[in-house]
C-alpha cells in the first residue's frame, strides 16, 4: 500500500430496533485528506460519526483506524477527536484550561503543556486568547478554539459535526476557506459531515453522498457535480432542473424523452448505465448549463442548431443575486418551469418579467436517471 | 388595523403609568406583609427582650445577662456546637446521597422513568413530618420491624434498640433534607448540555475527572442553594431530634423551646433564638465563601 489509510470502514451498520441508521456503509480514507460526508438531516450521518468517535458501537462491521481496529475502544482511548455542532466547549474553564484539558489528561509536564496551547493559539491565529473566558469570544473565535482543543492532541482523524451550522452566512463563508486552509497546514486528516452542500463542495478533498443510511456516491467535488451517479446525486448537489418522462426511442448514447407534461427531450446516459424504451426516467438539466438569448436572429440560429435542446419560453420572475441571478422561464409548450442562470458577464442585466427568450442546451448536459422516489426527495431537501 | 392598535396602546400605556405602579404594589403588598410582619417584626423584638433582663414583676432593664449566660454555662455551648456540626455532617451526608440520585434522574434517565423517580423522591413529603418521623421509629425502636426481623433471622438474641442515638437522628435528618437537596441538583444538572461530558471523554477524560472538572462545576450554584436550604432546615428542625435522638440528642432548638415554654424565660429564649440565627449566618457565609459562590449565584 503506498498510501497510510487513516480510516477504514468496512461494511459497517447500526440499526436502533427495527430502524437502519447507518447501513452497509464501507469507505477509505487515505492520510492528510479532508474528507467530507454529505446528506439531508436525518441520513444517519451524525450516526456514522458518533461511531467513529466512540459513542456508538456499530452493529456489525469493522471501523479501524491507523489499520488498527476500534471495535470495543472507548472515545477517551482513540486516536480521534471531535469538533462539536454546538462546539461544547467548557464555559467553566478559560481558553487556556480548555485547550490544555485533553494534554492534562496525558500526564504531560506544566511547562510541556504551557508551550503546546501557546503554538495552537498561535496556529489559530489568537495569541492573545489564552486567559478569556469562553462567553468573551465572538462565534468564529469559539469555532477556532474548538478546532485548537482537539488539534493540539495530534489526533490521527479529525471529527467535525456540522460546526459552521451556527454562524451567520459571512462568517460560515469565511470559515469555510479557513478550515480548508487549517487542514491544508496542519496536515490531519479531517471528516467532515455537513447537510450544506456548498461546504462539502468548497472544503474537501472527497465527499461522500449519504441518504438513507447508505453512501450514494463517493467521489471528488467535481465528480459529484458533473457526473452524478445516481437520480439523487444529481438532484441533491447543486441545483438542477427536473423533469419525468418515458423514453420513447433510443438512438446510440441518447434517447428521446417524452415529458409527462407534453413536449420532448433529447439526452444522454451516463457511462455504464443502460435503458430501455418505455422506460420512466428522472430528466436532470443545470441552470447554468442552459444558455438564454432573446434576439431574433440568435432564436433563429438557435433552432437551426443540431444537437441541442431548446424551448421558448417567457421569464416568470427574476430572482436577482448577483453573480449568482437566475431566472424563471415558463415553456410555453409545456408549461413547465425552468431555472436558467443568467450569464455573469451582465448582458441580461436589463431582463425584466414577461420578455420571451429562447433556452437551448446540450444533449450531453442532460442527465437521466431511472426514476426513483430518492430523486424528488434530493430536490425536496 | 395593526398599527391603530398599537398606536392606541401606547397611549393608554402613558396614561397607565401611576395605575400600573399601584397595581405592581398590591402585587407585592402580601410578600411585604409577610417579610415585616411575620419576619422583621418579631426579630426586631426578639432582639429586644433578649437584652433585657428582668429584676422584679414588670420591672426590667438593659442587660447583656442572657448572652452572658449563655457563654457561661457548659451545656448550652456544647448543645449550640453540637448541633453546628451534626447539622454541616447532616448536610454533607444529604448532598453524597443526592448527588447521584439527581445525576440519574437528570442526565440518564428519560421520559417516563424520569417523572416516575422524581415522583418517588416527593411523594413521602406529601405525608406530614410528624407522621414520616413515625415510620422511622415504628422501623427503628427496640419492638421495630427491623428489630423483630433480626430475632426472626436469628441475628441478635433478644430485642435491639436503634432509636434515640446520634445515627438514628442523622437518619431522619436526611431522610426530612433528602428532597430540598434533589431538587435544586437536578434543574442545574439539567442545563448541563450532554455534549459537555461527550467531549470530556472524547478529550481524553475518565468519569472521575468529568465530574470533578465539568460536572460538579456547572452544578456548584445547585450545590450551594440546595446545602443552604439543607443546613437551615436542619439546624432548625425541632421534631426529628426530640422524637429520634431521645434525652441525649441535644438539640439547640430543643433549649430554646425548653426557655420558651418549660422556663418562662423569653429573654434568654430571645438570646438563645438570636444566636442560632447568628450561627447559620455565619456558617452559610464562610460556606459561600469556600466554595467561591454568591448568593446571588445560588437562586438564579
Amino acid at each position: 500500500m503506498s498510501t497510510q489509510l487513516d480510516l477504514e470502514c468496512r461494511q459497517v451498520v447500526k440499526s436502533f430496533g427495527k430502524f437502519t441508521a447507518v447501513d452497509n456503509v464501507s469507505l477509505e480514507i487515505p492520510q492528510g485528506s479532508f474528507f467530507s460526508i454529505l446528506g439531508p438531516s436525518g441520513c444517519g450521518k451524525t450516526t456514522l460519526l458518533r461511531m467513529l468517535a466512540g459513542f456508538i458501537e456499530p452493529t456489525t462491521g469493522d471501523i479501524r483506524i491507523k489499520d488498527k481496529s476500534m471495535l470495543g475502544v472507548p472515545p477517551n482511548k482513540r486516536p480521534a477527536n471531535m469538533v462539536f455542532q454546538h462546539l461544547a466547549l467548557f464555559p467553566m474553564m478559560n481558553v487556556a484550561e480548555n485547550i490544555a484539558y485533553g494534554l492534562k489528561r496525558r500526564k504531560i509536564g506544566q511547562a510541556e503543556i504551557d508551550r503546546k496551547v501557546a503554538d495552537v493559539l498561535e496556529r489559530v491565529s489568537l495569541p492573545d486568547a489564552g486567559e478569556k473566558r469562553i462567553e468573551q469570544l465572538s462565534g468564529g473565535q469559539r469555532q477556532r478554539i474548538a478546532i485548537a482543543r482537539s488539534l493540539v492532541l495530534e489526533p490521527a482523524l479529525l471529527l467535525l459535526d456540522e460546526p459552521l451550522g451556527a454562524l451567520d452566512l459571512k462568517l460560515r463563508e469565511h470559515m469555510k476557506v479557513e478550515l480548508k486552509q487549517l487542514q491544508h497546514e496542519v496536515g490531519t486528516t479531517f471528516v467532515y459531515i455537513t447537510h450544506d452542500q456548498s461546504e462539502a463542495l468548497v472544503m474537501s478533498d472527497n465527499v461522500a453522498v449519504m441518504n438513507e443510511g447508505r453512501f450514494e456516491q463517493v467521489g471528488t467535488p467535481q465528480d459529484l457535480y458533473y457526473n452524478p451517479s445516481t437520480a439523487f446525486v444529481a438532484g441533491f448537489v447543486g441545483d438542477a432542473n427536473r423533469w419525468e418522462g418515458r423514453i420513447e426511442s433510443l438512438e446510440g448514447g441518447q434517447a428521446m424523452v417524452a415529458l409527462e407534461e407534453g413536449g420532448v427531450i433529447a439526452t444522454s446516459f451516463a457511462p455504464g448505465t443502460s435503458f430501455s424504451a418505455g422506460e420512466t426516467v428522472d430528466l436532470f438539466v443545470r441552470p447554468e448549463a442552459i444558455v438564454i438569448e432573446r434576439s431574433k436572429a440568435a432564436q433563429e440560429k438557435a433552432r437551426l442548431s443540431g444537437g441541442k435542446n431548446t424551448l421558448s419560453g417567457v421569464v416568470q420572475n427574476l430572482l436577482f443575486d448577483g453573480a449568482n441571478s437566475r431566472a424563471l422561464v415558463r415553456d410555453q409548450a409545456t408549461g413547465h418551469e425552468v431555472m436558467v442562470s443568467l450569464p455573469q458577464t451582465g448582458a441580461f442585466s436589463d431582463l425584466k418579467s414577461g420578455e420571451a427568450l429562447v433556452l437551448s442546451w446540450d444533449v450531453e448536459k442532460t442527465r437521466a436517471f431511472k426514476a426513483t422516489k430518492a430523486a424528488s426527495q434530493g430536490i425536496a431537501a | 388595523m395593526s398599527s391603530v392598535s398599537t398606536l392606541s396602546g401606547t397611549a393608554e400605556q402613558e396614561r397607565k403609568v401611576p395605575v400600573i405602579k399601584l397595581g405592581t404594589f398590591l402585587l407585592m403588598l402580601p410578600l411585604l406583609l409577610w417579610l415585616f410582619l411575620l419576619i422583621i417584626l418579631p426579630h426586631v423584638d426578639l432582639l429586644m427582650v433578649s437584652l433585657r433582663e428582668k429584676l422584679g414583676y414588670r420591672e426590667y432593664a438593659f442587660s447583656f445577662q442572657n448572652y452572658i449566660e449563655f457563654f457561661t454555662e457548659p451545656l448550652y455551648w456544647n448543645t449550640f456546637v453540637r448541633t453546628a456540626v451534626m447539622s454541616i455532617i447532616a448536610t454533607v451526608i444529604t448532598l453524597v446521597v443526592g448527588f447521584p440520585i439527581s445525576y440519574y434522574i437528570a442526565k440518564v434517565l428519560k421520559g417516563k422513568k424520569r417523572s416516575l423517580l422524581f415522583m418517588m423522591c416527593l411523594i413521602p413529603f406529601w405525608v406530614s413530618e410528624l407522621v414520616r418521623t413515625f415510620g422511622w421509629m415504628i422501623l427503628l425502636r427496640e419492638s421495630g420491624v427491623i428489630s423483630s426481623f433480626l430475632q426472626w433471622a436469628g441475628v441478635v438474641d433478644g430485642p435491639v434498640e436503634m432509636l434515640y442515638n446520634d445515627a438514628s437522628l442523622m437518619v431522619g435528618l436526611v431522610y426530612t433534607s433528602m428532597l430540598f437537596m434533589v431538587v435544586p441538583l437536578v434543574s442545574v444538572l439539567d442545563t448541563l448540555d450532554d455534549s459537555l461530558i461527550e467531549a470530556g471523554y472524547d478529550l481524553g477524560g475518565n468519569t472521575f475527572n468529568i465530574l470533578r472538572e465539568i460536572v460538579i462545576p456547572h452544578a456548584m450554584p445547585g450545590i450551594a442553594s440546595g446545602c443552604i436550604v439543607v443546613f437551615m432546615l436542619t439546624l432548625g428542625n425541632y421534631l426529628t431530634p426530640t422524637l429520634l435522638g431521645g434525652k441525649d440528642g441535644l438539640w439547640f432548638t430543643e433549649q430554646i423551646y425548653n426557655q420558651f415554654i418549660t422556663r418562662f424565660n423569653w429573654e434568654s429564649g430571645s438570646a438563645f433564638g438570636f444566636l442560632l440565627l447568628i450561627l447559620s449566618s455565619a456558617i452559610v457565609f464562610v460556606g459561600l465563601k469556600l466554595s467561591r459562590q454568591t448568593l446571588a449565584d445560588t437562586v438564579k
